[in-house]
């Protein structure tokens, strides 16, 4: 109970050290989830509505890819940048901008994944309508994207709590560098292997906040659209 | 793209659609040309939807040809209202403004108003479409359709959920999209409705057009056994 009691002191504290690591875990995830989404939406939607040899085996993969193992995906990033690698002249190992490059790429399966099942079953619906409106292959592309958005949503989620949640990419491209690419599941990690098990559940519980105050919104936000727009 | 080409007479030759081992249209040969509208009728899976989705370009011919205004490129100017329409997530008024193509706001606005009011869905304006009965789907269907400016209007059963003054206030605008020029096609399982609506009937049977006169002769002398039949009452099989 006491250590529970220590946890909430530090967060009520507002130690300064503590909100950096908070801000960047979010600056991280949320980029990676944007970047993510930037790629993999078109992406799915082009899967979802074309057929070309390879196709399913694309489909495949990425299914299951969704459950990629980080620290795997984190292996790869790394030897990508490290300075002998084939990106190393770009220099960003071991700053966030690698660890928002490896989260997103472990994110990328899932947008790619659930937004090409999401945008299927809704061209499924809505091919014969569209194609009857001579509606051009962008357009209809747009349209399935916009009116599937609620779904859609959903999907970031999922990938923002994939991002937010895992140590293993993070860990071995940021390499928790204190104050620079420290984030909370990686504190979370080094705190409790010290000992300090107060920190770590003050993050932890901090962390969990987050997501459900991230996936409460989420709701809100779908909620409200589903009431305007059926 | 073609403005001023028209998509009529749309000429059916010879065609078939098959699913696998299943004929569902069987060698029709059909002409829509300007004028009254064309009815079909027939039993349930006689073939009638198929028809009006080949006629749309929506699926091909396993066999057979059809061409449009004498071209075989199917034609930009048919628009149609299927027999269980989908809206789009978006309101009544959005799901209009979603087709039509050009204006300014207040000119798209004005051609919603008239739109929804012809199908007597005003007060329903901002209402999520997908939130609308049945019924009130179909007419927005049909706006929708007709916010085309379609020279060909094909329309599958667009009374079949209809309340019988809704179905009144449809045939009232299916005679006056009719009297504008407008080719109607029209899927009805309402004989008096084909009656009082047709030019011409195209009566199907297991995908096979096993008639096809004029109202009048269609009604008061039907050629074929089937047809009698049918118009009895009667199962035909
Ligand atoms: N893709 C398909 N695969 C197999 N069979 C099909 C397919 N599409 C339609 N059919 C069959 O073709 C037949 C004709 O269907 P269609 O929908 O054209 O009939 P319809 O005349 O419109 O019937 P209804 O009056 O019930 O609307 C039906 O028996 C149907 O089951
Ligand atoms: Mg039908």
């Amino acid at each position: 109970m006491s250590e529970g009691a220590n946890a909430f002191d530090l967060i009520f504290s507002g130690e300064a050290k503590l909100y950096s690591i908070v801000a960047l875990s979010l600056y991280v995830s949320v980029c990676a989830v944007a970047l993510a989404a930037f790629v993999g939406f078109p992406l799915g939607a082009f899967l979802a509505l074309s057929r070309f040899p390879g196709r399913s085996v694309l489909v495949v993969t990425m299914n299951a890819f969704m459950g990629l193992p980080p620290v795997v995906v984190g292996l790869v990033v790394f030897l990508l940048l490290s300075r002998s690698g084939p990106l190393g002249h770009w220099g960003i190992l071991f700053t966030p901008r690698a660890m928002i490059i490896a989260q997103a790429l472990l994110v990328l399966p899932i947008i790619v994944a659930l937004s090409r099942q999401t945008i299927e079953d809704l061209w499924e619906e809505y091919r014969d309508e569209l194609n009857a409106m001579r509606v051009g292959p962008v357009r209809c592309v747009v349209t399935l994207l916009w009116d599937g958005r609620f779904s859609l949503m959903t999907t970031l989620l999922a990938g923002f709590g994939r991002a937010s949640a895992e140590v293993g990419t993070v860990i071995l491209v940021g390499g928790n560098i204190d104050g620079f690419t420290r984030t909370m599941t990686t504190a979370i990690a080094l705190e409790t292997s010290k000992g300090d098990l107060p920190l770590a559940m003050g993050l932890g519980v901090v962390l969990i906040t987050i997501v459900l105050a991230i996936n409460a919104m989420a709701w809100g936000v779908r909620r409200v659209g589903e009431l305007r727009a059926g | 793209m073609h403005a001023g080409m028209s998509d009529l007479p749309i000429h059916i030759d010879q065609a078939s659609v098959r699913a696998g081992d299943v004929t569902i249209l069987d060698g029709v040969s059909l002409a829509i040309a300007p004028g009254k509208p064309t009815i079909l009728v027939g039993p349930n899976g006689s073939g009638k939807s198929t028809l009006i989705r080949l006629c749309m370009g929506l699926i091909e011919a396993s066999s057979g040809r059809i061409t449009w205004g004498g071209r075989n490129n199917q034609g930009e100017r048919c628009a149609m209202v299927f027999q269980r329409p989908v809206m789009l997530r978006r309101t009544a008024a959005a799901n209009i403004d979603f087709v039509l193509a050009s204006g300014s706001r207040s000119a798209r606005d004005e051609r919603i108003a008239q739109l929804l009011k012809q199908v007597g869905l005003e007060r329903l304006r901002d209402r999520p479409a997908r939130r609308l009965s049945g019924g009130e789907q179909q007419r927005l269907a049909l706006a929708r359709a007709l916010a085309l400016n379609p020279d060909v209007l094909f329309l599958d059963e667009p009374t079949a959920s209809l309340d019988p003054a809704a179905t009144k206030a449809v045939e009232d605008i299916i005679r006056s999209t009719s009297d504008a020029g407008i080719k109607i096609v029209m899927a009805t399982h309402d004989l008096g409705q084909a009656r009082r609506l047709a030019g011409d009937i195209a009566f199907l049977v297991r995908g096979k057009l096993t008639e096809y006169s004029t109202s009048e002769a269609f009604f008061t002398s039907p050629a074929t056994p089937q047809a009698a039949a049918f118009l009895r009452g009667d199962l035909v099989l």
